[in-house]
């Protein structure tokens, strides 16, 4: 049973101004489906259509949003110096080298999850949606404390899920602990259209027959990913990347500016490899 | 075939990039991990440059900073002064003349010689005393 | 006689190290080494689903930790491979179910039943992976050869390296057409920003993914690219000097067709 709350939420959302920000976490339980890809590409894109925009990254201790974002090399402050007094949070604060309205906040990596005060994470938060449009908080692999702080201040989740048991099973145990007062959506990442013709992957509707949430995006496998990360550019900012694309629809669907059901990636045709071999 | 473009009008390949960029933030992650390497470093760095100038040892500063293509180290070492120490002293003023008088007649045979009016004067020098009361 | 005992981690999450402990331990097993699987993911296992046994779990670690059962009455014993055991972990508790200690009690135990104790280790660094490492004698670490996985490795290498635990890395899912057109780190880049030992070199392949979706380990298939490989990493873990296979990148028409593994 779909829950089809998503159309109506969000064009109601994007008709009354919004005097606080919207606090979404990124999660999946399994590790490495692509939160922090998701994080990433999607606030780039809700940043480059206009709101602002924060990244919060909560995986103390092994942070990569930083990197992920190309942003390493500006991080002089995390949220743990902001926490405890250490830095203001506008010390803190990373704004994107390309799209200005984009800003990060790191995670410490010399520190330890279990250093974060849930109650002062909290209120951090709250204080953010008080300046940006939205709060997007990337949340540690697990279900343990990490996973605990990150949750704790956002009223919306995305689930992050790729075509495999594992990670389905994973989201399946993240979905119960989100619990119901929590808006809860689904990406499906790394969709491999010709291994699913072949009846080798699991469909986006095996996914979500499992999961049953409303579908946010489904974005394919693309190496165009992996160059994005080595060089810190985040494909939401491609103009000819198909990944790019995903991410850029799933932003307009998170804003309300698009209302129509996500597109099932399709395999690529002999001539798309031929001539597109981006993706 | 992907970066293929990118290549042609120069630009790196992407795992020249990803190389780059991993070899300083490994750097900048170790040493952020590593305080009590980052605290020997701060006591040897204020111990040699004390040798030259005088600092403020409880407010110095050496932190590690990572920036587009370097790591960096930043000291902020407040300076306090010149060392004085190699810089030879300048000769005392002449005494009025029954101080000198005193002088002479309670040391022990005076020496015409620079060195022992010297070693007398730097025995002087930590505490006030009159040469009346000086013990050679 | 005491096993070795040893926890395949990684630090970042999703880079194969579920995939790793069962095709490793499978290939030793059919080496006709006595191998036991321990599943550290308390809260979320998946060891027993990529091997197929999820049906058949009737006790866990934690049971076995609080004394509710005994360590042979949990241990599920693989149907194809005679000398393959798994313990599994618990699914409705979380990692701070058991200590350190508790777990090392448990492996230390297991050590005097087989020859190898191979402890799949979650993601992270917090209390999970803490309880994983208590009581090995040795890591694998698993990488993939792209930046936030390697920088993940490097501090859980720094962690392991604390502990006084020898480690060897594999680096998985390289793509040596990447490798070649400048897209993807080498094998090379990555063990030396890392500076460990190599153990073994893992191609992405598709074929993963059904296994996976069947829960049967690769090496039972021995017409399968990886399965070779997982054997040549056992066999490397026995002590044997294996060359590490070289990994041409498919031809033009392979690419051309899509059939890249």
């Amino acid at each position: 049973m779909l829950h089809d709350v998503l159309p109506t939420e969000q064009t109601a959302a994007a008709a009354v101004p919004q005097a606080r920000g919207r606090a979404i976490v990124v999660t999946s339980g399994k590790g490495g489906v692509g939160k922090t890809t998701t994080t990433a590409n999607v606030g780039a894109a809700l940043a480059a259509g206009g709101a602002t925009v924060v990244l919060v990254d909560a995986d103390v201790g092994l942070r990569n949003l930083d990197i992920v974002m190309g942003l390493e090399a500006r991080v002089r402050h995390h949220v743990l110096d902001v926490l405890e007094g250490g830095a203001t949070l506008d010390e803190a604060l990373v704004t994107d080298k390309r799209v200005p309205r984009l800003k990060l906040l790191a995670a410490a990596q010399a520190r330890e999850k279990d250093d974060v005060d849930t109650d002062a994470f909290h209120a951090l938060i709250d204080s953010l949606r008080e300046r940006f449009d939205f709060v997007l908080i990337d949340c540690p692999a697990g279900i343990e404390m990490g996973f605990t702080n990150a949750i704790v201040a956002a009223d919306e989740a995305i689930v992050v899920c790729t075509p495999e048991v594992s990670a389905v099973r994973d989201a399946d145990r993240v979905v119960g602990l989100l619990g119901e007062r929590r808006t809860v959506q689904l990406i499906v990442n790394r969709l491999r259209p010709d291994l699913v013709r072949k009846g080798k992957m699991l469909s986006v509707d095996d996914v979500n027959a499992i999961l049953r949430l409303p579908l946010l995006g489904v974005v394919a496998d693309a190496p165009d990913v992996i160059v994005a990360t080595n060089r810190g550019e985040p494909v939401a900012l491609d103009a000819d990347s198909p990944a790019g694309a995903a991410y850029r629809a799933i932003a307009q669907r998170i804003t309300g500016a698009l209302t129509s059901a996500p597109e099932i990636p399709r395999e690529r045709t002999f001539f798309g490899k031929l001539f597109g071999s981006r993706s | 075939m992907i970066d293929f473009l990118n290549r042609l009008f120069g630009r790196e390949p992407s795992s020249t990039t990803a190389r780059e960029r991993l070899r300083l933030v490994l750097l900048s992650d170790h040493l952020s991990l590593a305080p009590d390497v980052i605290e020997a470093l701060k006591g040897d760095l204020i111990e040699v440059i004390s040798r030259y100038v005088e600092v403020d040892a409880a407010n110095c500063d050496v932190t590690f900073e990572q920036q587009e293509t370097r790591v960096a180290m930043l000291a902020n070492i407040p300076i306090l002064g010149m060392r004085s120490r190699h810089v030879p002293r300048p000769p005392a003023p002449p005494a009025p003349v029954a101080e000198a008088a005193a002088a002479t007649a309670s040391a022990p045979a005076a020496s015409p010689n620079g060195a022992a009016t010297r070693r007398r004067r730097r025995r002087k020098a930590p505490g006030i005393s009159s040469p009346a009361t000086q013990a050679t | 006689m005491s096993a070795r005992r040893i926890v395949v981690t990684s630090g970042k999450g999703g880079v194969g190290k579920t995939t790793t402990t069962a095709n490793v331990g499978a290939a030793l097993a059919q080496l006709g080494k006595r191998v036991v699987l321990v599943d550290a993911d308390i809260g979320l296992r998946n060891l027993d689903l990529v091997l197929g046994v999820e049906k058949r779990i009737v006790f866990d670690l934690v049971e076995v930790v609080e004394g509710r059962c005994q360590l042979r009455q949990a241990l599920i014993k693989d149907k194809r491979l005679d000398n393959l055991a798994i313990l599994p972990a618990a699914q409705t508790r979380d990692k701070t179910a058991i200590s350190e200690l508790q777990m090392t009690e448990v492996v230390v135990q297991l050590g005097e039943l087989c020859d190898y104790v191979i402890i799949d280790c979650p993601a992270g660094i917090e209390h999970g992976f803490r309880n994983a490492i208590a009581g090995a004698t040795e890591a694998i670490v698993v990488t993939t050869p792209e930046v936030s996985a390697i920088r993940d490795a490097d501090r859980v290498i720094g962690k392991l390296q604390e502990r006084g635990l020898p480690l060897r890395l594999i680096v998985n899912r390289i793509r040596p057409e990447m490798v070649r057109s400048g897209d993807m780190l080498s094998v090379e880049d990555v063990t030396d920003i890392l500076s460990a030992e190599l153990l073994g070199i893992i191609p992405d392949d598709a074929e993963i993914i059904d296994t996976t979706n069947r829960g049967e380990p690769i090496v039972l298939m021995p017409e399968a690219r990886l399965a070779t490989i997982y054997t040549k990493i056992a066999r490397r873990l026995e002590g044997e000097l294996v060359p590490f296979t070289s990994l041409n990148a498919p031809g033009f028409f392979e690419r051309f067709f899509g059939m890249a593994g």
